[in-house]
């Protein structure tokens, strides 16, 4: 009988569905959450039923600074002649931060050495991938290549902020020079 | 002396011989399953031989042209099977060299591949010898591979593992056959005996019948006690072990909309936590990444490799998963554009913390530098992705007064973390010990 009663205890749960919860109206409050779907929003010109919504055309991030280089061939070689980075000096923190970025967002395909030969190239997913030294990048054109991609690289624009970007520019020109 | 029974009684003699059959046959079945692994292999030979200028050319091509051209899809540039066929090659050695000049010059051929692929102009590659292009050239006009040979080899690896499987279950059901003939021998050795006995004219001793056994445990009024006692403790236990789990998750896996893999992403190519999840380093949400995110490899990757199938999910099915994440996006693979059309993912969320408790990521991965896996568990080896930690306040508790902060190179709290130290009389000091049991730090 234990045996039978701990069985049909035991066998409620099923772990495809959440649990239940003593009160649901302390750990749901009235506001609507983060990515959750909600009633909130179904006006016009909105993304019905979900909390994730695009921003309004135009609205500027807080501490966004416009960048003028149009994503384009021309832009790129602009940005490749003119742009410089605003950051004129960089503490050791920061140039430990540039690092760490990179070897999160950027290591995985150039490689932790900037050769080229990340683990996504070494495993035959990613082909192609040049190593820094046989490119004639510039500060300018590393900083647009990550703001907008290039060819096969996406624009990691939305992971990384313009004072991350720079940092990790200046990481990859230090990689260049070493390679 | 009578002659008793039917020593050979058709039935013993049958199940005698299957026992003796079902022995013999888990050794047959042992070795039929090691023999199919060697064959398969041996079958599946490597790929038709290359010639020598194709083979360097393909290292070439990998490490110079990969990146926007594939053989047999359009990427970024066109597909590359068989170029050589559609030009001469002193046109391909001035276009690899310097498209840009050829694109200038007028050329008719260069403009409409120009125009074609959206204007973007090609790399060029002065570096390039007529006999490094002459080996990629080779490269690209080697046939399609049959597919058939590749298939051979995962073939062969999935049925020695089934083959497996499949043995140890024939030996476990043997057993319980011969588990169960035992019994039903005994049975009959009993009767047997029961049917000489009696033929002897011996009277088996029947037992006295006594009181039933329920009675004189109820007669026993300190057993009933002690019962009753017992009962109420566990069935208590067990109320209470119920209670306790309402509102716990652990363990939650609700199906995705998209079978998205951990263990192939984060595992096994190795991509770190914040590539995707990017937010959780500054913001009190860790984000489930947009699908621009995911486009940023899938862009070029539109299938799994061979390799990445398990005997669980088939390279169809994964391949079959991207394709799914391209309708949501809009990507048109074939003419390599989007098309505007998308539509939402509806991702199920996993970790629902009460709104009653506040929880901030980046001040625990960015400030505290905790790994992603103390909470979220080997997330690397999870094809599903599931609740690992159970969420609770004591699990929270637990952790803080356990953690130690990193004291070192913190300038600005120096002089409150050595009051605090002094205070404690530690050297290292906990979080809990800064204040992180305290109610309104988490519940406000």
């Amino acid at each position: 009988m234990l045996f039978g009663l701990a069985v049909s205890v035991t066998s409620c749960f099923d772990s495809k569905s959440p649990n239940y919860q003593f009160f649901p109206n302390m750990y749901q409050s009235v506001g609507y959450e983060t990515y959750a779907e909600s009633d909130a929003f179904n006006g016009e010109n909105q993304l019905k039923g979900q909390t994730a919504q695009v921003p309004p055309q135009g609205s500027i991030k807080r501490g966004f600074e416009i960048y003028d280089y149009e994503n384009s061939t021309a832009g790129y070689e602009l940005a490749k002649l003119n742009l410089k980075s605003p950051l004129d000096s960089i503490s050791e923190k920061e140039a430990a931060k540039g690092k760490e970025l990179y070897g999160i967002y950027c290591a995985i395909c150039h490689g932790e050495q900037g050769n080229g030969k990340g683990k996504l190239v070494e495993r035959e997913k990613f082909l192609g991938v040049p190593s820094y030294a046989d490119r004639p990048v510039t500060e300018g054109s590393v900083f647009h290549v990550i703001t907008y991609g290039l060819n096969s690289m996406g624009s990691h624009a939305n992971q990384l902020s313009q004072h991350e970007r720079w940092l990790v520019t200046d990481y990859v020109l230090q990689l260049k020079s070493k390679l | 002396m009578k002659k008793v029974g039917n020593h050979n009684s058709i039935s013993r003699i049958l199940k005698f011989s299957l026992a003796l059959m079902l022995t013999f046959s888990i050794q047959l079945f042992a070795q039929d399953a090691v023999t199919p692994a060697p064959d398969a292999a041996a079958t599946a030979t490597p790929a038709p031989s290359a010639t020598g200028d194709a083979a360097a050319g393909k290292a070439l091509f990998n490490a110079q042209c990969a990146a926007c051209h594939k053989l047999d899809a359009k990427m970024t540039g066109p597909a590359l099977r068989g170029v050589g066929d559609k030009y001469e090659k002193e046109w391909l050695y001035k276009w690899i060299r310097n498209s840009a000049d050829l694109i200038k010059s007028g050329d008719e051929r260069a403009n409409k591949v120009f125009n074609e692929f959206n204007k973007s102009p090609m790399t060029a590659f002065p570096q390039l010898s007529n006999a490094d292009i002459d080996n990629i050239i080779a490269y690209t006009m080697e046939p399609v591979p049959a597919p058939a040979a590749v298939a051979a080899v995962p073939g062969g690896d999935q049925g020695s593992v089934q083959s497996g499987g499949i043995s140890n279950e024939v030996i476990l059901g043997a057993l319980a056959l011969v588990l169960a003939m035992l019994v039903v021998m005994l049975f009959l050795v009993n009767n047997v005996l029961t049917r000489i006995a009696k033929a002897n004219g011996l009277e088996v001793a029947k037992s006295e019948k006594s009181l039933p056994i329920w009675k004189a445990f109820a007669k026993n009024q300190f057993l009933v006690l002690v019962t009753v006692i017992f009962f109420l403790l566990s069935s208590a236990y067990f109320v209470y072990g119920w209670f306790m789990q309402v509102g716990v998750d652990q363990g939650y896996e609700p199906i995705q909309p998209i079978h998205y893999s951990h263990r192939i992403h984060a595992g096994e190519n190795g991509i770190d936590c914040k590539y995707c999840h990017s937010a959780a380093r500054e913001s009190k949400h860790s984000n489930i990444p947009s699908l621009n995110v995911c486009m940023n490899c899938h862009k070029n990757i539109s299938e799994v490799a061979e390799s990445t199938a398990t005997p669980e999910y088939s390279k169809a099915f994964y391949d079959g998963e991207i394709q799914k994440l391209y309708d949501a996006v809009g990507w048109d693979k074939a003419n390599q554009k989007y098309t505007g059309k998308t539509q939402p993912v509806k991702w199920v969320r996993i970790h629902n913390l009460p709104d009653l408790v506040y929880f901030n990521h980046a001040q625990h991965v960015t400030v505290g530098g905790i790994e992603c896996q103390t909470c979220h568990g080997p997330v690397e080896e999870m094809e599903i992705m599931k609740q690992h930690s159970p969420l609770t306040m004591g699990w929270c508790i637990n952790c803080h007064r356990e953690t130690e902060v990193k004291l070192k190179d913190n300038e600005y709290y120096k002089k409150i973390h050595e009051e605090l130290s002094k205070k404690y009389g530690v050297e290292k000091l906990t979080a809990a010990q800064m204040g992180g049991l305290e109610c309104g730090k988490c519940h406000y």
